[in-house]
């Protein structure tokens, strides 16, 4: 079970929370429930979804583990120039 | 086809072309005669992407009409080194990094030398108002004024 | 193979040095072949009509009189480009973007296009075109589209708020919200408060180079496609789905480019050029005029922001928030959640929200610009941060200085921050020599910070050793500032060899794996990580070829120094071998040698800087000139220090300007009326100093050797580094960038009167 962070627009999508519990043992696995717990979190998730883990922003690798007891942040998926 | 016919010398060799009469001496380089070492940035003088030296004065390739060249003698960038020996300047730019993508390059480096055989100490402050007619949106000029006065210094020592 | 990305200490031989970059001599000899400099066989020239008109249904286009013109190959338009973006809003606004569907959404929207024998012909084309327009309404401006009372850019854009509650105001889209802690509570327990609201206008990236590219499709449906692209893996898999092509069956190369900034991670005009040579059966080469850049590329965001901070007496900031406006052209963008993730990431702060959304206006499409969006929300806070300090009484740089962000802080856009470098790119500013040289009569000096995410991606690299023991590797992503040099740095590196023996090169969409563009300064990060684990790979081999050559087992060889070494009993007295004898040997001992690497290159690592700006200014003309700048920037290793100075360099030149010059102005009618270097102005080599630069090396945690991507942050401080040194200069807080010589008598007479 990892807790995780919603940044604010993605919270409101998801019920208006700022924080879920999901069993989840990989970026995919989290997005995937994630999104079938939050149908309104899909369009998110289709744009790009970004997961900071300690801080550490992943933006691909969906197969990235989830460690336990770390920090655990979702951000829109950016780009730059 | 209807055409201009011009004959120059072009970085020291008879050159011969037809062009129509709306082309830049620019299209003509780069167009006709496969001399793409200038640039076109902006096509209206603002840029000096396009300098080449005509008769001696520095001037923009594209403000030019081809069939003004007649009779003229034109050094582009493709004539600056000497066979395979890098002109100092161009040995400075690259020694002092001052190109980033360098689509400027070519243009500073003519006017550099139009620059330095028009003044061959030039302060700072002489270089930036001589090479302010050409546009880098790389660089911040920094390291191009660096090259500029380390080329200065060896050519004047040579 | 699988290889560990975190850092590790290392005593660099090769990393740090400055060498010649290895495209260098085709670029000071005019050898180096940008977009505009390749030519095909039997190729055409091809044009694009534009709309003069800001805002217009396009009732009806007769191409056939342009048709019958001698010369004509082919003339396009929208029909000739059927939607198949199946639902995709994205893609939709991209197609729609290269070639008006129905309506002309700006001033310059391509509404047509031709293919001709020579440029003459295809100008001729372009006037036979008839295009029947009705004029709507426009509205080019951010503040006025916001009105209740502003016609709306396009209707079925909808506000894309979360909450309908929320009643946006027309033409805003894509809210988002960031932040923490509760902001009221945090304001009641401020003693000072300030509150600002600030302008931006829309700048352009202002590549020397225009957009240019010779496309080729067969039809067999093949196609080849040469541009000056940031991305050009990125074109291909753009150009492929609106034109309903294979990805596979379009090979894109990347020319050399002249500069792009974001604004050549878009595409413009490369499916146009594809779809004209499909119609015509022959290569075309497109290249866009300057006007055409201006009027019909992507400029960065025109912006509106409303900023407060609240902070005790000493100097602890107890609360901030800002709402931020950014102007995203016709189509909706992610411009104000950049701005909004952005706009306090350099401060610790307990309670902190920011707003953000885009403003649809009648204007080109925005485009990436360095750091998207950062510059104009770090100009509003950065700007607010000193007023704070002035009203408390203390020190701007000791303000920043107490509520600067750390390892452990979270930040302000959400996660928490590992190891960062605000708080030392801030101390070595306060112990620069320039913060304590003397300030004369109409001067003034301005500080101010950045911050910029940095990205990783998808990356794949190649390395091929020669018979000869030379190496070439292979990258995918385009070299736009000297990258080649600093990837050839990093393989010798890695293999222990000299410089001189490896050659870089950026290989073309058929050759390689997918590459993702070179954006958000990833270039170096993502291409020197993959590069170090390719050449592991091929170190793997070299030891196995060497085992092979000497007949003991592989765990008994070692790589040392470029060489193959035989460690353990027996094999003491073999002598090494080098990479040139295993590489001779290689046909005997397996065939060629090489390594390969396909990563996704995440933990780019975050990246701070602090600028210092001093300035004059004339109180008779409004005239500014900048004496002195400094920047100071966290590099986590500075491969090529040299290039490292150039892009700290080039993005405060680029701040500069924008601060003090460079704007979009648009007329009544909704036309730009500035198409051009000549009155849209970005800085000369006279309106510049030398720029200070100093590098400092806080190791990225997540790359072997600490790199972080160094191309954008330094973009971000320079207009409110600027905006604070004018504000200090002529006493007046300056709120509207860029700070032209009318702006600034402006505030000269508003301070006399005041
Ligand atoms: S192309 Fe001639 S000055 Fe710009
Ligand atoms: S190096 Fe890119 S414009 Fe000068």
């Amino acid at each position: 079970m990892v807790e995780v962070k919603l940044w604010g627009s993605l919270g409101a999508s998801a019920g208006g929370t700022d924080k879920v519990d999901i069993e989840a043992k990989t970026i995919g696995e989290l997005l995937r429930k994630l999104a079938e717990r939050y149908p309104g979190v899909q369009p998110h998730v289709t744009q790009g979804i970004a997961v900071s883990i300690n801080g550490v922003v992943y933006r691909d690798d969906w197969s990235k583990e989830l460690p336990e007891d770390t920090e655990i942040f979702l951000l829109p998926r950016l780009a730059g120039g | 086809m209807s055409g201009i016919a011009v004959s120059t010398t072009i970085n020291g060799d008879a050159v011969e072309f037809l062009c129509q009469a709306e082309e830049t001496l620019l299209d003509v380089l780069r167009d006709r005669l496969g001399l793409t070492g200038a640039k076109e940035g902006c096509g209206t003088g603002d840029c000096g992407a396009c300098s080449v030296i005509v008769d001696g004065r520095l001037v923009c390739a594209c403000l030019v009409l081809g069939a003004e060249a007649e009779g003229s003698s034109i050094e582009t960038i493709e004539g600056m080194a000497d066979g395979d020996k890098l002109h100092p300047l161009q040995e400075k730019f690259l020694e002092h990094a001052a190109l980033q993508c360098g689509v400027c390059t070519p243009g500073f480096l003519m006017a550099a030398k139009d620059l330095l055989t028009r003044n061959p100490d030039p302060t700072e402050e002489e270089i930036r108002f001589g090479l302010a007619g050409n546009l880098c949106r790389c660089t911040g000029y920094d390291k191009i004024v660096r090259a500029v006065q380390d080329a200065a210094r060896v050519m004047k020592g040579a | 193979m699988a290889h560990d990305a975190s850092y590790s200490a290392h005593d660099f031989k090769s990393v740090g040095t400055r060498p010649v970059r290895p495209d260098g001599i085709d670029k000071v000899t005019g050898r180096a072949r940008y977009g505009a400099d390749f030519n095909m066989p039997g190729q055409l020239v091809g044009r694009i009509l534009r709309s003069p008109h800001a805002h217009a249904r396009i009732r009806k286009i007769d191409t056939s009189k342009a048709e019958k013109l001698k010369g004509v190959k082919a003339v396009l338009t929208a029909a000739d480009l059927p939607d198949l973006t199946d639902g995709d809003v994205a893609f939709h606004d991209i197609l729609d973007n290269c070639m008006a569907r129905g309506r002309a959404l700006y001033d310059g929207h391509a509404v047509a296009a031709v293919a001709a024998i020579d440029a003459r012909t295809a100008r001729e084309a372009l006037k036979l075109i008839a295009v029947d327009y009705e004029v709507l309404p426009h509205v080019t401006e951010i503040d006025e589209a916001i009105k209740s009372s502003a016609h709306v850019v396009r209707e079925h854009v909808s506000t894309g708020s979360v909450d309908p509650e929320l009643n946006m105001p027309p033409n805003t889209t894509k809210r988002s919200e960031f932040g923490h802690g509760d902001i009221e509570a945090g304001f009641r327990k401020a003693e000072v408060v300030v509150e600002g609201s600030y302008r931006t206008e829309q700048a352009h990236q202002g590549y020397i180079e225009p957009h240019a590219c010779v496309a080729s499709v067969n039809s067999d449906g093949t196609g080849e496609l040469w541009v000056c692209t940031q991305g050009h893996f990125a074109f291909r898999h753009f150009c492929a789905r609106l034109l309903g092509m294979d990805v596979s069956k379009l090979r894109v190369t990347s020319s050399e480019i002249g500069g792009g900034f974001g604004g050549k991670t878009h595409v413009w005009i490369e499916p146009v050029a594809l779809a004209l040579s499909r119609k015509a059966g022959r290569p075309v080469k497109l290249v866009m005029s300057r006007e055409e850049v201006f009027r019909a590329s992507g400029p960065t965001s025109a912006t509106s922001i409303d900023v407060k901070i609240g902070a005790t007496k000493d100097g602890r900031i107890t609360a901030a928030s800002a709402t931020l406006r950014f102007s995203c052209g016709p189509y909706a963008g992610s411009w104000a959640e950049l701005g909004a993730m952005t706009a306090f990431a350099c401060y610790d702060l307990e309670n902190v929200r920011t707003v953000g959304f885009d403003v649809l206006v009648n204007r080109p499409k925005t485009a990436a610009y360095r750091a998207p969006s950062a510059p104009m929300a770090a100009f509003a806070v950065e700007s607010a941060i000193d007023d704070l300090a002035r009203k408390i009484g203390i020190d701007a740089l000791e303000l920043r200085i107490r509520n600067a962000a750390k390892e452990g802080t979270k930040s302000s856009y959400g996660p928490v921050y590992g190891p960062i470098g605000i708080g030392p790119t801030l101390e070595a500013a306060k112990n620069h020599p320039h913060m304590k040289a003397p300030l004369g009569k109409n001067q003034g000096r301005g500080v101010a910070c950045g911050f910029w995410f940095n990205f990783g991606g998808q990356t794949c690299t190649d390395l091929n050793i020669g018979a000869d023991g030379t190496v070439t590797l292979a990258v995918g992503t385009v070299d736009v500032g000297g990258s080649r040099a600093s990837l050839s740095l990093v393989a010798v590196e890695e293999l222990g060899i000299p410089y001189g023996q490896v050659k870089t090169v950026v290989a073309d969409t058929g050759t390689l794996g997918y590459n993702d563009t070179t954006e958000g300064s990833r270039g170096t990060f993502s291409s020197s990580m993959a590069a170090i684990f390719a050449v592991r790979n091929a170190i793997q081999v070299l030891r196995e070829r060497a085992a092979k050559m000497w007949d003991i087992p592989v765990d008994d060889v070692v790589w040392e120094d470029g060489h193959a070494k035989a460690r353990g009993k027996g094999h003491g007295n073999l002598p090494r071998l080098s990479l040139k004898q295993i590489a001779e040997a290689a046909v005997n001992t397996g065939g060629p040698i090489a390594g390969h690497s396909e990563i996704v290159a995440d933990g780019a690592g975050v990246s701070f800087t602090t600028h210092i700006c001093d300035i004059e200014i004339d109180p008779e003309t409004g005239g500014t000139k900048v004496l002195r700048y400094t920047v100071i920037q966290d590099a986590g290793k500075a491969v090529h220090p040299t290039y490292v100075e150039g892009q700290y360099q080039g993005a405060a030149a680029q701040g500069i300007g924008w601060a003090l010059n460079e704007e979009y102005v648009y007329g009544k009618d909704g036309r730009l009326q500035n198409p051009g270097f000549l009155d849209y102005r970005i800085p000369v080599c006279s309106d510049l100093p030398m720029i200070d630069t100093e590098i400092l090396e806080i190791p990225n945690p997540n790359h072997p050797y600490g790199i972080r991507g160094v191309g954008e942050t330094s973009i971000v401080p320079p207009l409110a580094a600027v905006a604070n040194a004018v504000s200090n200069a002529v006493g007046v807080r300056m709120t509207h960038i860029p700070m032209s010589p009318p702006r600034i008598l402006a505030a000269l007479a508003a301070e006399r009167v005041g």
